[in-house]
């Protein structure tokens, strides 16, 4: 064993990433972040500490062990890394990229005190490259336990689900009413910071599971919750639907040719590859002078979207300032970096017509910051007499969502004043058997907080059944709740209820 | 059987192809020309036949590289789990439609039923209103209020008699059936106006009126019934992508206020509905769509242009490639 490695040991700088140079990357949708090499990693996983008390587990909403991986990467075991991280997490490839890592595991890095953390996100996205590259997949053994699980959305939360229901041997099928697997990772969130190949290969990996996908499916609307557990016979079912419904601003003009929501712009782009129109069937018109209004994880992919589809010039519109943007600092770095304008401080009020139910231009007023708000961040607030003209042919709302209504409208679930479905601190619902996680509960939120929900929830339902939870004897250690009576975690609920498969 | 696995290669191809693995076929069991523009699928699809009502609509995708086109069902028959939709060669995808789609080939895509089912309510009296292919999805209307105990008025409105189609299931299931021709090759000459005129003066006591058609029909249905405060239904058919309420692409104004026809409509009060508006925001891509129909169009006597994975074709000289592009509005729901 190497000796106790401290921070004046370890190397002092962050192994970089490689990166597609800003003006190339304007024009394509290759990836912005080539990965690291195999030199990189080695040096980056040098930098790990292996703290006892491992401050950048708790951060992790799903809880990687990611001292206990990173030490494998340096022992070149990474084969044994990827089993590591897979035990906890079956998307590393996917969370790698997406992961607001300076928010979470990284953020709390005790090596981040006095250097920069280390680049845990980095790491597990170049074990989740290799293994994707190498063909890996850990397909433990299951013995079916004759339960049927249904998961309704193809999204974060209900993949994260599924693979843990399906390990604990249920029977799982993930509903999806578009074509594509995949949710917001196939629909949301582009090629350039995250290729199509990697959410296929991370699918693939949860059908070898034994889960089932039915594409082309909207529950609601095909079939009901309720449905599901009376006729269809699931034990017990999973909604991840999603914060999909796009919000607008309500200012006149929102509804002229040249408005569209982030959401369809990306959907055009992204999965439906309106950017290869007309080899592909659906159309994207892009403007010249692109205004996008918001500045979050979507406005930013909005913004590289519009450059990349051939704007020639992209503004970002935000009624606050940088300090308040709610995108990841890597993203706006990037959105800078390719050239995209950012108009701090300012807010439309109305969107101009050309005379033919177009764009020709926003007005726009100046904000200036004044209290605090519920969020904790300084208000904008209108300056009087500041108002001004833009010119722009396109506008983009990126500035939020809602729930998504059709669960709502189709079952009787009980929903909280803004639609979301109301569940308790173990996700389940109003109705028996029935589990609801991610952004449909919890409004808008990131990737690895919806697989957070989505695990959570498949933890609840497996108590729900009386499945044995190996997961959930960790889980509680750690939290300190209650413990163990003879060996059976006393969250393990009805577990006489077992079926023999 | 365990599906095959497949590791994403070089390109999206690769994620649609394991994609087809556990893919539902989408199979057309019958097909009817009612001209040679307008042309009536049957797809086997018995779960939804089993939740189909009517007003509600579906998005099909043709092939891979389709589009999302939304369609108002119209018809559904649970005992054979079929559902029916009637189509309007108008833009590229269903011209391509036309050609592609024959028994026994397969859509890539179908899902539904969409949106709110129209309410039947309890009006004794009711004018069922389709104009050109808006008949087709009038017709399962027309039965539900029959079937709810409502006398039924059907009026339906075409350019000329060659386009005439479903006036035996009309008549099958309305007390009184009217058909109003452009030329008056049948029925009785004039616009679908004509026929509420003429309803609204025979049976003042019309309690609901149901339109479905091109917005600029609608809008008239709509004026038309506005002096005798007769409460008009309307069916809007705004471009869509997804249909499930995520992308606010058919947003319509519905008194003052937006709303998402896929999910909080198509069923609006006509009364209500700003129709410019939607007519303004359908002509949103007739740019980029005239300019797919023009490619098509040329490249359709060549090989399929689009590539692998497309359904078959009949053989291409049976395309028509002199259709005059017509009328945008005609598009999308309907056909």
């Amino acid at each position: 064993m190497a000796k106790k490695k401290t921070i004046r040991t370890i190397p002092q700088k962050r192994a970089p990433m490689r990166q597609q140079d800003a003006h190339r990357r304007a024009k394509n949708f290759e990836e912005v972040n080539c990965g690291y090499g195999l030199e990189d990693a080695l040096h980056e996983a040098e930098r790990c500490l292996d703290c006892p008390d491992a401050a950048c587990i708790e951060g992790c909403p799903v809880g990687i062990d990611i001292p206990g991986f990173i030490m494998k990467i340096g022992a070149k075991d990474f084969r044994g890394a990827y089993d590591l991280i897979t035990q906890t997490n079956l998307l590393p490839a996917i969370c790698g990229r997406v992961c607001p890592q300076e928010s979470q595991c990284e953020g709390v890095c005790p090596v981040g005190e006095t250097l920069e953390p280390v680049a845990i996100g980095r790491l597990e996205r170049w074990v989740g490259d290799l293994a994707i590259a190498e063909g890996w997949s850990n397909i433990p053994y299951i013995e079916p336990n004759g339960f049927k699980v249904g998961i309704v959305g193809s999204g974060p939360a209900g993949m994260a689900c599924a693979a843990d229901m399906a390990k604990a041997g249920c029977d799982v099928t993930v509903y999806e009413a578009f074509h594509q697997a995949g949710g917001v990772l196939r629909y949301g969130i582009p090629d350039f910071r995250l290729p199509n190949e990697v959410i296929d290969a991370e699918v693939d990996n949860l059908r070898k599971l034994g889960i089932k996908f039915e594409c082309n499916t909207l529950v609601g609307r095909l079939f009901t919750i309720e449905q599901m557990i009376d006729e269809m016979d699931y034990d017990a079912v999973f909604i991840g639907t999603g914060a999909g419904y796009p919000q607008l601003m309500g200012i006149p003009g929102d509804s002229l040719n040249g408005v569209l929501s982030a959401n369809e712009l990306l959907t055009r782009c992204n999965l439906m590859r309106a950017r290869e129109f007309p080899n592909y069937d659906t159309p994207v018109p892009i403007g010249r002078r692109v205004a996008v209004i918001g500045s979050g994880n979507t406005a930013m992919d909005a913004l590289r979207v519009c450059l990349r589809l051939g704007a020639e010039k992209v503004h970002c519109i935000y009624r606050r300032t940088q300090a308040e943007s709610p995108a990841r600092a890597e993203e706006l770095h990037h959105a800078e970096e390719e050239g995209i304008e950012f108009h701090w401080l300012t807010s439309p009020v109305e969107i101009l017509d050309d005379g033919k139910g177009k764009v020709r231009a926003m007005r726009c007023i100046r904000m200036e910051l004044g209290e605090p708000d519920a969020s904790g961040r300084r208000r904008p607030v209108p300056v009087a007499g500041s108002e001004f003209e833009f010119e722009t042919d396109m506008v983009v709302f990126a500035i939020g969502t809602n729930a998504n209504p059709i669960i709502g409208q189709t079952s009787k679930l009980n929903l909280d004043k803004r639609g979301y479905i109301e569940a308790d601190a173990s996700l389940a619902t109003s109705m028996a058997g029935v589990f609801a996680g991610g952004d449909i509960v919890t409004g808008a939120a990131t990737v690895i907080e919806a697989m957070g929900a989505g695990r959570k929830a498949a933890r609840s339902m497996k108590a729900y059944l009386g499945i044995r939870d190996a997961d959930a004897a960790g889980l509680t250690e750690r939290q300190g709740s209650s413990g163990k009576l003879f060996g059976i975690d006393l969250n393990e609920r009805n577990f006489a209820r077992v079926r023999v498969a | 059987m365990k599906p095959k696995n497949r590791r994403g290669s070089s390109n999206a191809q690769a994620g649609s192809a394991v994609e087809t693995s556990e893919r539902r076929k989408f199979e057309i069991v019958a097909r009817e020309d009612f001209s040679d523009v307008t042309y009536l699928l049957e797809i086997h699809h018995p779960l939804m036949a089993r939740a189909a009502k009517p007003g509600q609509f579906v998005i099909v995708m043709s092939h891979e590289h389709g589009e999302r086109i939304p369609l108002t069902i119209a018809d559904f028959d649970r005992v054979k789990g079929t559902i029916t939709l009637v189509i309007q060669a108008v833009g590229k995808t269903t011209r391509e439609m036309q050609q592609s789609c024959q028994v026994g080939a397969a859509l890539y895509g179908l899902v539904g039923p969409m949106g709110v089912p129209s309410h039947i309510g309890g009006a004794r009296k009711v004018a069922c209103v389709g104009g050109g292919l808006g008949v087709a999805p009038t017709f399962p209307l027309a039965r539900a209020f029959k079937e709810n105990g409502a006398y039924v008025i059907g009026i339906v409105g075409f350019r000329t008699k060659d386009l005439v189609f479903w006036e035996d299931k009309f008549r099958a299931c309305c007390d009184e059936f009217i058909i109003c021709t452009n030329d008056g090759s049948a029925g009785i000459k004039g616009l679908i106006t004509d026929g509420i005129e003429l309803a609204i003066e025979k049976h003042p006591d019309i309690g609901e009126l149901v339109a479905i058609g091109p917005p600029i029909m609608m809008k008239a249905c709509a004026e038309a019934t506005r002096p005798h405060k007769i409460k008009t239904v309307v069916s809007v058919n705004p471009i869509m992508v997804d249909g499930t309420g995520m992308c606010g692409g058919c947003r319509v104004k519905v008194g003052g206020q937006v709303k998402f026809a896929c999910v909080d409509g198509p069923d609006f009060d006509g009364h209500q509905v700003d129709f410019d508006d939607l007519m303004s925001r359908l002509r949103r891509f007739s740019q980029a769509e005239r300019a797919a129909t023009e490619r098509w169009s040329e490249s359709c006597r060549m090989k399929y242009p689009i590539g692998p994975g497309s359904p078959g074709l009949p053989s291409p000289d049976q395309a028509d490639e002199a259709l005059a592009l017509p009328d945008p509005f005609e598009e999308a729901k309907g056909g």
